[in-house]
């Protein structure tokens, strides 16, 4: 997980410009904020509801604001953000379309990850075991998880296709064998997490 | 006063005085002459004078914010958060607090001398503004030897002299920590002053304000103030939590002949006349009235984005659930002006039952998250 982390954020670090304007939603404890804001300089402020984490992001000296993204984005005006990110949240939303509308809204620029439901260890998992899978990535039980919106990569392309979102770039991350070989031939079976960068459709 | 001090507490202190030769130009155009402001500090100046904290106090308060005075029971009215170890810890920081002028607890005020009349300036005290506190505050910190304060932090009323600190002398501090504030009070707001006010102003023994010629105080006017205060400070949940319906004396068939029925009762009798014997009546209705005027964004343009734009410093808001005097919507107001002003800062909304009163009162995400900002700061100016 922690090594798929870090894969994950480089990805986002490159698809961050210098000195821009970052919004994260979820921000967890900073980590993300805190490597854009001393390599690539940026005026990040990050949402999260957690007491914990924010405290944490505080330690950090990284801009954490209480704010429940199932409330919306509504404080946030157009376009007032160069990029909004969401990594691995998009599937604990109540509306995980919506929250797409409002980050396309409020960046110009929009950056995604999410677990890959679709991988080859979620599906063999339910088709021998009959039940709802738990992974080295998905370690929750079906009643007690935050992931309420499960979407593979499939979904996620279907979704912005019909939004007429367009995909500026897409990477996959898979670390284990044979995952890692394959994630790029076969996204959909073998990708563990998905990372889109998004803008809208002009 | 307790035999030992915890061990967390600055202990024992002295309220210190500062004169003011030079007249301070007033917001209303008027000039205070010869003022003087009592103050109270506690930790060290470090060497290269970095490491200073100003707190502003809200309505009711003065100077004492931690630690006792000779004699006392309690300690200052912000001794859960300043103090060895504390959120504002007195090991890393040199912690200054003044009674504002207009105040009525050593600072010049309207219960002083007028020099022109040598009368007190009763109701004839100048109004003021919060801008005013600040200018009166940055003169106490040069004279203190403070260039840049390490961070200016204040709740309620002390918020808003935070806030306005931040746009008034941008260079002059780092951090700015607002807690349970508003850019400006809402007519429901407003609206509880003015009663407060008239509360004081039908008191018999109010005489226009002119109570000291008559050689009384507004006693009942000022308990019935505070009072009003004390429903407004605390919710709902609170109060039931703490009182309840509970009866002081008789019963629910016949009710009691004694005055003071419910437990409830009792407490606001008891907070009332502690305060009318404490503060001056005029000072409550001067620094209402700065508190009504307060609008941090009125000369530019009415706009807080243009407002904070001036700021230097960075920002720590913190708001508190079921405060409905300053609710969390007008924190909210006030970090998202910040974040489109790109200015650095940090926003919590502590999940807490005691309204507006909790800003003073040790909770614990409070405190720790407080005190994780306040070490950061620490870390920044210490050398």
């Amino acid at each position: 997980m922690n090594d798929t982390l870090r894969i994950d954020l480089s990805i986002i670090q490159n698809w961050i410009t210098e000195k821009s304007r970052v919004l994260d939603l979820g921000c967890g404890d900073g980590t993300l904020l805190r490597l854009l804001m001393d390599n690539k300089k940026v005026l990040g402020y990050g949402l999260e509801i957690d007491a914990d984490e924010i405290t944490q992001c505080i330690r950090k000296g990284v801009n954490v604001v209480e704010q429940d993204l199932n409330t919306g984005l509504s404080n946030f005006k157009d376009n007032s953000f160069d990029t909004v990110i969401m990594t691995q949240a998009l599937q604990i939303m109540h509306r995980p379309d919506l929250v797409l509308d409002e980050m396309l809204r409020v960046g110009k620029e929009c950056i995604v990850t999410f677990p890959n439901f679709a991988n080859w260890h979620a599906r063999l998992y339910l088709i021998l075991r009959g039940r709802m899978p738990v992974t080295k990535q998905l370690t929750y039980q079906w009643y007690d998880t935050p992931n309420i919106h499960f979407c593979t990569v499939k979904d996620f392309e279907v979704l912005c296709h019909e939004k007429n979102i367009y995909i500026m770039d897409r990477k996959v991350v898979a670390q284990r064998f044979p995952d890692h070989l394959l994630k790029d031939l076969a996204p959909n079976s073998f990708a563990e997490t998905a990372i889109y960068h998004l803008s809208k459709n002009h | 006063m307790p035999k030992t001090f915890p061990d967390n507490s600055v202990g024992l202190v002295v309220p210190q005085l500062m004169q003011f030769s030079e007249p301070l130009m007033l917001a209303c155009g008027r000039e205070l002459n010869n003022y003087q402001l009592a103050y109270e500090t506690y930790g060290q100046l470090n060497a290269n004078r970095s490491n200073a904290v100003l707190i502003c106090h809200a309505l009711s308060s003065n100077h004492h914010a931690a630690g006792y005075h000779e004699g006392d029971e309690k300690p200052g009215w912000w001794d859960a958060c300043i103090g060895p170890g504390k959120p504002i810890d007195t090991q890393r920081f040199f912690v200054v607090c003044a009674n504002n002028i207009g105040g009525c607890h050593g600072s010049t005020g309207p219960s002083s001398i007028n020099p022109a009349t040598g009368k007190p300036w009763g109701p004839d005290f100048p109004p003021l503004r919060a801008r005013d506190w600040v200018h009166a505050q940055a003169r106490l910190g040069d004279k203190l030897g403070i260039h840049q304060w390490a961070a200016i932090v204040g709740g309620s009323l002390g918020g808003m002299q935070a806030m306005r600190w931040s746009l008034e002398y941008p260079e002059k501090l780092r951090h700015c920590v607002v807690i349970a504030s508003a850019m400006k009070l809402t007519a429901q707001n407003i609206a509880f002053n003015e009663i407060a006010r008239n509360a004081i102003r039908s008191d018999p023994d109010f005489h226009q304000g002119n109570y000291a010629e008559y050689n009384t105080i507004p006693k009942r006017g000022l308990t019935l103030a505070r009072m009003i205060g004390h429903v407004t400070y605390l919710s709902d949940d609170l109060m039931g939590r703490k009182f309840g319906r509970e009866l002081r004396s008789g019963n629910f068939q016949q009710g009691s002949y004694n005055p003071v029925e419910f437990e409830v009762e009792s407490y606001l009798h008891y907070q009332g006349d502690k305060f009318s014997e404490v503060f001056d009546a005029n000072t409550y209705i001067l620094i209402t009235r700065i508190l009504d005027y307060f609008d941090l964004a009125r000369e530019y343009d009415d706009d807080p984005v243009k407002a904070f734009s001036q700021a230097l410093c960075q920002f720590l808001v913190i708001s508190f659930t079921t405060d409905w005097r300053f609710a969390p919507e007008r924190s909210r107001e006030i970090t998202d002006a910040l974040i489109a002003a790109g200015k650095d800062v940090c926003y919590a909304e502590i999940d807490a039952p005691q309204g507006h009163d909790a800003f003073l009162l040790p909770i614990e995400r409070y405190l720790s998250l407080f005190a994780a900002y306040m070490q950061r700061v620490a870390d920044e100016v210490s050398i």
